[in-house]
């Protein structure tokens, strides 16, 4: 079979699920953490929705809250004196949202693993060194009630899934390459066939060309496995190349969702424009890049009204005091921020007050 | 025209231009013996003082790149081979000469949160330094230079000075290192990943202040990168670095645009494009991605060190190193070249089929 990274046809594997409830819906989720210099808000009223069979990128800064978003999804954020609020709705069979952040932490057990695996980042380099891979791929589906010798039969299987021969089951760690590694930690996360992988990083620190494979992988696995991805990276042109919709999230809140190619073409928030135009491209304008100046707020103090307001080169008097909502923008020509007119097409969601429908009522 | 190992040159420059810095086959290994690791193989790279230019050197992690550049900066002396500046050797410079180079070479390197010691205000980097190399008279005058080096790297001076290093982004503390080697008015700035760490929107205002260097003051900048899509931003010059070797040298626009060297190629196509138009497609895939492949057949240096992983692969790739060849203003070090009817990889015939990096090893399980 030939692994093709290209656009998925609409509606030829959703009517697997049995109900239409989206596989994971995040509904103004904060993640709040008492620190001695005040609260921290990481996440602070963040939404997204996540279908069945689809592949979803977060992208933004360092320090705009993306993994502590996606650890609040797998309810595994340690850290003391956590305050969370919101909804995160997951249904693996598209009926009756279980809410995660209401079941007890046996149950979530259960689920993680079994429904949800979760590639944390830099997790090639927590395999045990002094374990074969073969039982460290075995160690996860025993935990979760499968039996060991069934376990043990399953091992080729997988590894075969992310393109490894079986005979790495008999290596140790040391012995793979980062790429490989990266690869068995993703035979880990689908042992049990989840609904839902959600990655976190998993290329940074790979070598380009290994990069490709991993995303080739997880591609192929999203087709042969009928499994939903969330991926979480800063590099846009990981998304590019993989996601159908992306998040953009900035000081703890989604700013931004569309289908890739619309938001990568056409950015509705002047944030997601800022990072569109500081990549260079191969081929591409050599233009000299604007960047974005200043650095993102500090999380135990969001400036008010729009968060990007310091930052956002058509700041306006709104900005600074009213908070902008995410809200979906009606579709049609409009006339983009630079005086260009542009086409909207829909199901394009963004927080700014350039579109009217982002300012609440009574805003203006 | 064919070349070998020794006359690797990036710059060229008239006669008489002074080599400012200068790889002369250089060759470092770790360790003894059989196990040594290679880490720079015959790696020669001139940087004239005249006229300043950006020279990206680019490859995969443990190609090589940093021990290079840690030799330039006299951190790394090679086990074979010259690291000269102004045609001295760097690791046999007298007390004075060694003052002025550390002032002309300045570094930036990978981390912009180790470099700086939390117990000190931000001040402190500069204090050292003017008063290391008596750049100041007066307090006043002293204040005067610091200021004027945060502006030529787009700070305000309030927004840093007093302040502690965990108060600055990352992409401030990067630009606070570009402002000290500002300072002393170097003639050339190493900066090993000097971005690999930022954010997106911060790399950009980076490599814009590099730029602005070599057009305003004459700065030359030797940029260590895995990122091939900022060494085409950059534009200058680029050495592509392959198991210790240069690989590909040449114009980094052109070697971008049209790549000689087989594994330059792969390393383009493995890029991921920003534009979601310009997907990956199985039928462009490198039949090289992985890296493990062969890596066992015939172990010897004494052969191309892309041979296992290379679509044009022939027999004699196996049995000598392929010296630099000359194509047009590139080099390769690719055999596919001694053919002087050869002067692009869309001439050359591929030997092994195009079959991508899944199904090559699904089919070897």
């Amino acid at each position: 079979m030939v692994t093709t990274i290209q656009e998925p046809q609409p509606g030829t594997r959703r009517a697997q699920t049995a109900g239409n409830a989206p596989l994971l819906e995040i509904r103004n989720l904060d993640v709040h953490f008492n620190t001695p210099r005040g609260v921290a808000r990481v996440v602070d009223g963040a939404n997204l929705i996540l279908h069945h069979n689809e592949i979803v990128g977060i992208a933004g800064e360092s320090g705009s809250g993306k993994t502590t978003l996606v650890e609040a999804i797998l309810q595994i954020i340690r850290f003391p004196n956590r305050v969370t609020h919101g909804q995160v709705l997951f249904s693996p069979d598209g009926r009756d949202p279980i809410d995660l952040m209401q079941i007890s932490a046996r149950d979530m057990r259960r689920l993680r693993g079994q429904h949800i695996a979760y590639v944390p980042q830099g997790s090639m380099n927590s395999l045990n060194p002094v374990v074969r891979i073969g039982e460290q791929i075995v160690e996860g589906m025993v935990d979760h009630g499968i039996s060991e010798r069934r376990a043990r039969a399953k091992v080729p299987e997988l590894l075969a899934k992310v393109g490894l021969e079986p005979m790495v089951a008999k290596l140790y760690p040391h012995e793979l390459s980062g790429g490989m590694k990266q690869r068995v930690i993703i035979a880990i996360a689908i042992a049990m066939e989840p609904a839902l992988i959600v990655a976190d990083e998993p290329t940074t620190a790979l070598d380009v060309n290994v990069q490709r494979l991993i995303l080739e992988t997880l591609h192929h696995l999203r087709d042969e496995l009928n499994v939903a991805i969330l991926i979480v990276s800063h590099d846009l042109p990981v998304h590019a190349q993989l996601v159908e919709r992306i998040g953009i999230m900035y000081a703890g809140q989604i700013v931004e969702t569309g289908d890739i190619r619309s938001t990568v073409k056409l950015p509705l928030h002047p944030y997601t424009e800022g990072l569109m135009g500081a990549i260079p491209s191969i081929g591409g304008s050599r233009d000299r890049l604007q960047g974005i100046e200043g650095a993102t707020p500090s999380p135990l103090n969001w400036p008010d009204g729009c968060r990007f307001h310091n930052r956002c080169p058509h700041v306006m008097d709104i900005c600074r005091s009213v908070q902008p909502l995410l809200a979906e923008i009606e579709p049609g020509k409009r006339k983009a921020p630079d005086g260009e007119t542009v086409e909207v097409i829909p199901g394009r969601v963004v927080a700014c007050h350039l579109y009217p429908e982002s300012t609440p009522e009574g805003g203006r | 025209m064919s070349t070998n190992g020794t006359s690797t040159r990036v710059a060229t420059a008239g006669k008489e231009a002074q080599p400012l810095l200068e790889l002369r086959d250089v060759t470092t290994t770790f360790g003894h013996s059989a196990d040594a690791t290679v880490a720079n193989d015959r790696v020669s790279l001139r940087i004239d003082e005249q006229p300043p230019r950006l020279v990206s050197i680019v490859g995969e992690s443990g190609s090589g790149k940093t021990t290079a550049a840690r030799s330039l900066l006299g951190l790394q002396p090679p086990t074979s081979g010259l690291a000269l500046w102004r045609g001295k050797d760097i690791y046999k410079l007298s007390r004075q000469e060694r003052m002025t180079f550390r002032r002309e070479v300045q570094v930036v390197f990978q981390d912009p949160y180790g470099i700086f010691n939390p117990y000190y205000p931000i001040n402190r980097v500069f204090d050292i330094t003017i008063k290391k190399f008596k750049l100041a008279s007066s307090k006043q005058q002293k204040q005067e230079l610091i200021e004027e080096a945060l502006k030529a790297v787009n700070l305000r001076p309030p927004d840093v000075l007093g302040r502690f290093p965990h108060q600055l982004s990352g992409g401030e503390r990067q630009r606070v290192m570009l402002a000290r080697a500002y300072l002393l008015k170097p003639k050339v700035i190493v900066a090993d990943e000097a971005i690999s760490m930022l954010d997106v929107a911060v790399r950009a205002v980076i490599m814009n202040i590099l730029m602005d260097f070599k057009e305003q003051l004459g700065i030359s900048t030797i940029f260590i990168t895995h990122d091939l899509s900022a060494a085409y931003y950059l534009g200058g010059d680029i050495m592509v670095m392959q198991r210790g070797r240069a690989v590909e040298l040449g114009p980094s626009i052109s070697v971008m645009e049209d790549p000689k060297h087989p594994y330059t190629k792969l390393l383009l196509e493995s890029i991921p494009s920003p534009d979601p138009d310009k997907r990956w497609d199985a039928a462009e895939m490198p039949a090289s991605g992985l890296s493990m492949g062969g890596a066992n057949r015939r172990f010897s240096r004494d052969r191309c060190l892309f041979a296992e992983r290379c679509p044009f692969v022939m027999e004699h790739c196996w049995e000598r190193r392929p010296p630099l060849i000359q194509i047009g203003e590139q080099q390769a070090a690719c055999v596919l070249y001694e053919n002087p009817q050869t002067t692009s990889l869309d001439d050359a015939t591929m030997t092994t089929p195009h079959v991508s990096g899944i199904e090559r090893e699904m089919v070897a399980s």
